[in-house]
């Protein structure tokens, strides 16, 4: 483990990251948030907080559908991604993004995307800009096990490899895509193979285990910066549906209660509980304070105002360059009130 | 002294624009099958391997959502690519990366980034390459809020809008025409910027509206038309967004009938929505409704009639302002 990061940083960050679904999940619950669907990352803690931590500021990283614990781990403001994902203009996103596009380019963070794949093959092109200005950082693609069978992925570890980027592509492996669970998706389970076919490494990862995934990923990233990119597979469990509201009709109870044993925040806590790094009012402290961060990131988001519909029309171009006349300034045009009618 | 003439080609003022982009800027770079090496499949990128090496052109394997998408993620991490696209038609392969992610990052993310990248690519008919080879699919990107669109027609446009893609700050697509990569004229030192159409013939009869190639086949109708007593008035919109139809206007006020003549097929098409926006912007001095001549809603064939056929020819745009103005052809 690294000097700057304790066990107990990555308890705190996978704490955080559960207090934040679950505050965001009632918030839902409540209608607090925009739209029917919300992806939450609870089961998944241990892959973002244990590969979010090894980073390095600079390191450029995009997410997917089940972001939240990515952008955290990465020092993401919880106010400004629960406002973002309550539709505000105070989200990071200004409210156009919301949970599937939270975004925080100061943070490396080049945007979640909701095309599953679809932010894959920008981490080549952000490696190799990091090569081209000489920065090195290296480039982290998050997706899921579903974005394991599209095409982009296939094309982008072979640019990848062809090109010895700084670039690891980190398979965050819940088990299901949507309702399909792995298994009824690919013929073939073995995802390092895959990435040694395409000449990368591959290394699959026990995701429940915080201290192995940083452990991993502090090695992977270490030889991405010098050349090696790799595809690491973070093996964990989605306790919950796809979306806040699916009732996982495609899975037994038996199996969910199977999976959420492998809870990576209870695993960490009790096993420095057991090596006497923690107690028992630590640990309901560090609950509390997340538990107090979220609340106060959820009653920001409902006391920010709405976005100003004036503002729709901003940012498609950027700002003063020619852009499309809304609809309604361009019926001024075409029907001109009054006299001004020819 | 004689003044030399028609001295650059339309290839030439491309490549003579990327040459000019990459010295002035270390920003960018350019990524795409067959541009290093082989020189590009229609020699645009000649010479600028040796020039500025690899690590400025790169040559990428055949893989076009992961080479725009890392394009994408180039622009978003500080470089200016510039990413070739072989022909329009492989944009198919490539769609998610274009639609969902270049066009909408800005949008997304609330403005805190934008991705600024060329997507050079070329289309149209010519060349007898068939149905997969041969698309005219602006309609496609014009109907993508975010994206920019630039269909130059001649040479010093091509030199010119290129440099200015260059300059821009949002994801433009460059839609070359396979057919003018050997068109051959003096390059202009200058020309207007995008978003400022020009109008290339005057006329008091008839507005035919149009751009890439079809300009160059509505001068050969009009000066047809200036033969049978028929004075055309050509304009180049030169680029689709931004889109200035004032000059369009201004003209169908004066003529009260235009002819919209694009490659791209009739139904969905550009000439859709340019007639709609004639219409409504020009609607009190119109005699006629405008006309479309469009491509026909066919997949492009091989032989060689048959291509020329399915698209507008100069004979067909004489026929067609000929019967907008109620005479005999």
């Amino acid at each position: 483990m690294s000097r700057v990061t304790s066990p107990l940083d990555l308890l705190r960050v996978m704490v955080r990251i559960r207090a934040f679904e679950e505050a965001v999940g009632e918030l839902f619950v409540r209608g607090g948030t925009a739209g029917t669907m919300l992806h939450l990352s609870i089961g998944e803690e241990g892959a973002a907080a244990g590969f979010g931590l090894a980073m390095r500021p600079g390191d450029t990283f995009t997410t997917h559908h089940r972001g939240h614990g990515v952008f955290l781990a990465r020092g993401g403001d919880p106010r400004r991604m629960m406002a973002e994902i309550a539709g505000k203009a105070a989200g990071s996103c200004r409210g156009r993004g919301g949970s599937m596009h939270i975004a925080d380019v100061t943070l490396g963070h080049l945007g979640a995307n909701a095309i599953v794949g679809g932010g894959i093959p920008h981490v080549v092109g952000a490696a190799l800009a990091a090569r081209h200005l000489g920065s090195g950082n290296v480039s982290v693609a998050f997706f899921g096990d579903g974005a394991m069978q599209q095409g982009v992925l296939y094309e982008s570890m072979n640019l990848a490899a062809l090109w010895r980027l700084p670039v690891v592509f980190a398979c965050v492996n819940n088990q299901y895509g949507m309702g399909t669970r792995i298994d009824r998706a690919a013929a073939s389970l073995d995802f390092d193979a895959r990435a040694r076919a395409f000449g990368l490494r591959g290394v699959t990862v026990d995701a429940s285990d915080a201290t192995a995934v940083f452990e991993t990923a502090t090695q992977v990233l270490a030889d991405a910066r010098e050349g090696r990119p790799a595809l690491v597979t973070l093996d964990c469990f989605r306790f919950y549906g796809h979306a806040r509201k699916d009732r996982s009709p495609y899975r037994t109870e038996e199996e969910e209660r199977e999976g959420r044993s492998r809870d990576p925040v209870a695993r960490l806590a009790d096993r420095l509980r057991g090596e006497d790094v923690l107690d028992d009012d630590t640990l309901t402290a560090m609950r509390d304070d997340a538990r107090r961060e979220m609340d106060d990131a959820v009653a920001f988001a409902l006391a920010a105002p709405p976005p100003d519909l004036a503002a729709l029309h901003e940012d498609v171009y950027a700002p003063d360059r020619p852009a499309p006349p809304s609809v309604d300034a361009y019926h001024a045009l075409v029907y001109p009130e009054g006299e001004a009618r020819a | 002294m004689t003044t030399a003439v028609d001295t650059t080609t339309y290839r030439d003022a491309l490549r003579e624009a990327l040459r000019e982009g990459l010295r002035r800027d270390p920003h960018v770079v350019i990524l795409g099958e067959e541009v290093g090496r082989y020189g590009g499949a229609y020699g645009v990128t000649s010479g600028l391997l040796d020039e500025f090496g690899e690590d400025r052109v790169l040559d990428t394997p055949i893989s076009e959502a992961g080479i725009v998408g890392a394009a994408v993620g180039a622009a978003l991490a500080g470089l200016r690519p510039v990413v070739e696209l072989m022909y329009v038609d492989f944009a198919a392969l490539a769609m998610d990366q274009i639609v969902n992610q270049a066009a909408k990052a800005r949008s997304m993310f609330g403005g805190q980034t934008g991705v600024p990248l060329v997507l050079r690519t070329q289309g149209g008919t010519g060349r007898s390459a068939g149905a997969q080879h041969s698309q005219s699919l602006e309609a496609w990107f014009l109907h993508t809020p975010g994206l920019r669109l630039y269909v130059p027609a001649t040479v010093t446009d091509a030199h010119h809008l290129l440099l200015a893609a260059l300059r821009e700050p949002d994801p433009v697509v460059f839609v070359e025409h396979k057919a003018l990569y050997t068109t051959r004229s003096d390059l202009g030192a200058h020309a207007p910027p995008p978003g400022v159409s020009v109008r290339r013939r005057e006329g008091r009869d008839v507005t035919v509206v149009t751009y890439s190639r079809m300009l160059h086949r509505c001068l050969d109708a009009a000066q047809a038309l200036a033969a049978r007593g028929v004075e055309a008035d050509v304009i180049d919109l030169r680029t689709l967004c931004p889109l200035d139809l004032e000059p369009v206007v201004a003209s169908a006020r004066r003529t009260g009938r235009v002819l919209i003549v694009t490659e791209d097929t009739l139904t969905g098409g550009v000439s859709a929505e340019l007639a709609a926006r004639v219409t409504e912007l020009a609607f009190d001095w119109l005699e006629e409704p405008p006309m479309r001549l469009a491509g026909e809603d066919v997949p492009i064939p091989v032989a060689p009639a048959l291509e020329e056929a399915s698209v507008p020819t100069p004979l067909r745009i004489e026929r067609a302002a000929l019967r907008l103005l109620g005479r005999r052809a």
